[in-house]
């Protein structure tokens, strides 16, 4: 008797494809496909593109669902096609399609410049307001476990795109941030080594911002690492409102804790060269 | 921060709206077995009962208080509704200006007509 992880399944694959130089609308290709268990849509697509159409285009790259470039339409929900099974999903017809909220390139592959400059807008990244202690750190900046966990399930995201894919404010407002850059931006914010939350605030309360996130909570859902942007903004908000009435509770930014003299420090670890140059 | 205003008042005037139309429906829904503020018995809209709250102070705030809640909140989502539709920076302020406008003038008939509702008669 054949065992389930020798079976073979023949699996269509409807892929729509999209050739600016050559496509006016996306087109929907069919490819006949030879499935076994284990195999991921990532895999399907490769099959496809070594033996049946070298010119489908679509990105990947670490196939272990850290990098997140190869995110995409999988029958109709945005997934990580290297994360995704063929057989989860489908035993007959198998659709896959660029993520919908963004321009496509070329096939399967979205344009999500624009996310990343929006993401780049919020300023990721640890701002303080002693600029020097940045630059020659004189000491570490303190931070307790409970105050880690305030923040740590949001950098997790690997900003592939699919919370931006799955919000439906995203599909009718396209000035909308995203929840992916306001997610980002609450991460930095609940960060108590941050002092950067004022300039964040300025960004996030204009107009297409947190406050028209309708809280669907899709982009929680399809979060393929677990993250809940949809809690991020509403507790971005929370604070905003906090922040509007003077009701305080805002925390303080963590200062700089000296080290004792007594304790003999490592040398830094020297970056390596530049594999380009510069 | 003038969104982080328009939309904490939006929230109040829909708590506010969530209280004021429970006491709406208590009062006019629920007459069989409460008779609420109907002090000459029967519907709630019969009209001594209407005159009844028409002159009562409570129910002159409440009604302002109310229209105030319930057309802030309606207008601020109206555009907040328009604004997804991918209006640009101008229009966007020429249509908040708009609404505002729309609603102080409507927020001022209401109130007028709440207020002339303290002079209805029992007797016309």
């Amino acid at each position: 008797m054949e065992k389930d992880t020798e079976k073979k399944y023949q699996i269509a694959v409807y892929v729509r494809r999209f050739d600016p130089e050559r496509d006016e609308v996306p087109r929907q290709q069919r490819y006949d496909l030879t499935v076994v268990q284990g195999m991921t849509v990532l895999d399907g697509l490769h099959e496809i593109k070594q033996n049946q159409d070298p010119t489908l285009a679509f990105r990947f790259s670490c196939r272990m669902g850290v990098c997140g470039s190869c995110a995409m339409l999988i029958n109709g929900k945005p997934a990580l096609a290297c994360n995704t099974q063929i057989l989860d999903v489908t035993q007959s017809a198998l659709t896959v399609a660029p993520l919908p909220n963004f321009n496509i390139i070329r096939d399967l592959v979205p344009d999500l410049v624009p996310m990343f400059g929006v993401h780049k807008g919020m300023q990721p990244y640890i701002k303080r307001s002693d600029a020097k202690e940045m630059e020659e750190p004189t000491g570490e900046f303190f931070q307790s476990a409970h105050e880690l966990e305030e923040y740590l399930q949001f950098t997790y995201c690997i900003k592939c795109g699919i919370c931006m894919a799955a919000c439906p404010t995203m599909a009718t407002d396209r000035e909308y941030l995203g929840p992916m850059p306001l997610a980002q931006a609450y991460r930095y914010n609940a960060d108590t080594r941050d002092d950067g939350a004022k300039d964040r605030k300025e960004i996030v309360t204009r107009n297409h911002g947190v406050f028209s996130c309708h809280y669907a909570g899709e982009c929680s859902n399809a979060c393929p690492k677990g993250v809940d942007p949809a809690r991020a903004i509403q507790l971005m908000k929370k604070d905003l409102v906090r922040d509007y009435f003077k009701l305080g509770g805002a925390r303080k930014c963590a200062q700089v804790h000296k080290l004792p003299d007594t304790i003999e420090r490592k040398e830094k670890i020297a970056a390596p060269a530049y594999t380009v140059e510069r | 921060m003038k969104e982080t205003a328009y939309w904490s008042w939006f929230i109040i005037a829909g708590i506010v709206m969530f209280v004021l139309l429970g006491l709406h429906m208590a009062v006019m829904h629920l007459t069989g077995f409460l008779q609420l503020f109907n002090p000459a018995g029967g519907e709630a809209i019969a009209w001594e009962n209407v005159v009844y709250r028409g002159r009562n102070m409570f129910f002159t705030v409440t009604y302002i208080i109310l229209l105030g809640a319930a057309l802030y909140h309606g207008f601020y989502g109206l555009r907040t509704i328009l604004f997804e539709l991918g209006l640009k920076g101008q229009a966007e302020r020429s249509l908040t200006v708009l609404l505002w406008i729309v609603g102080i003038i409507l927020f001022c008939i209401g109130t007028y007509a709440a207020i002339a509702a303290r002079s209805l008669q029992t007797v016309l």
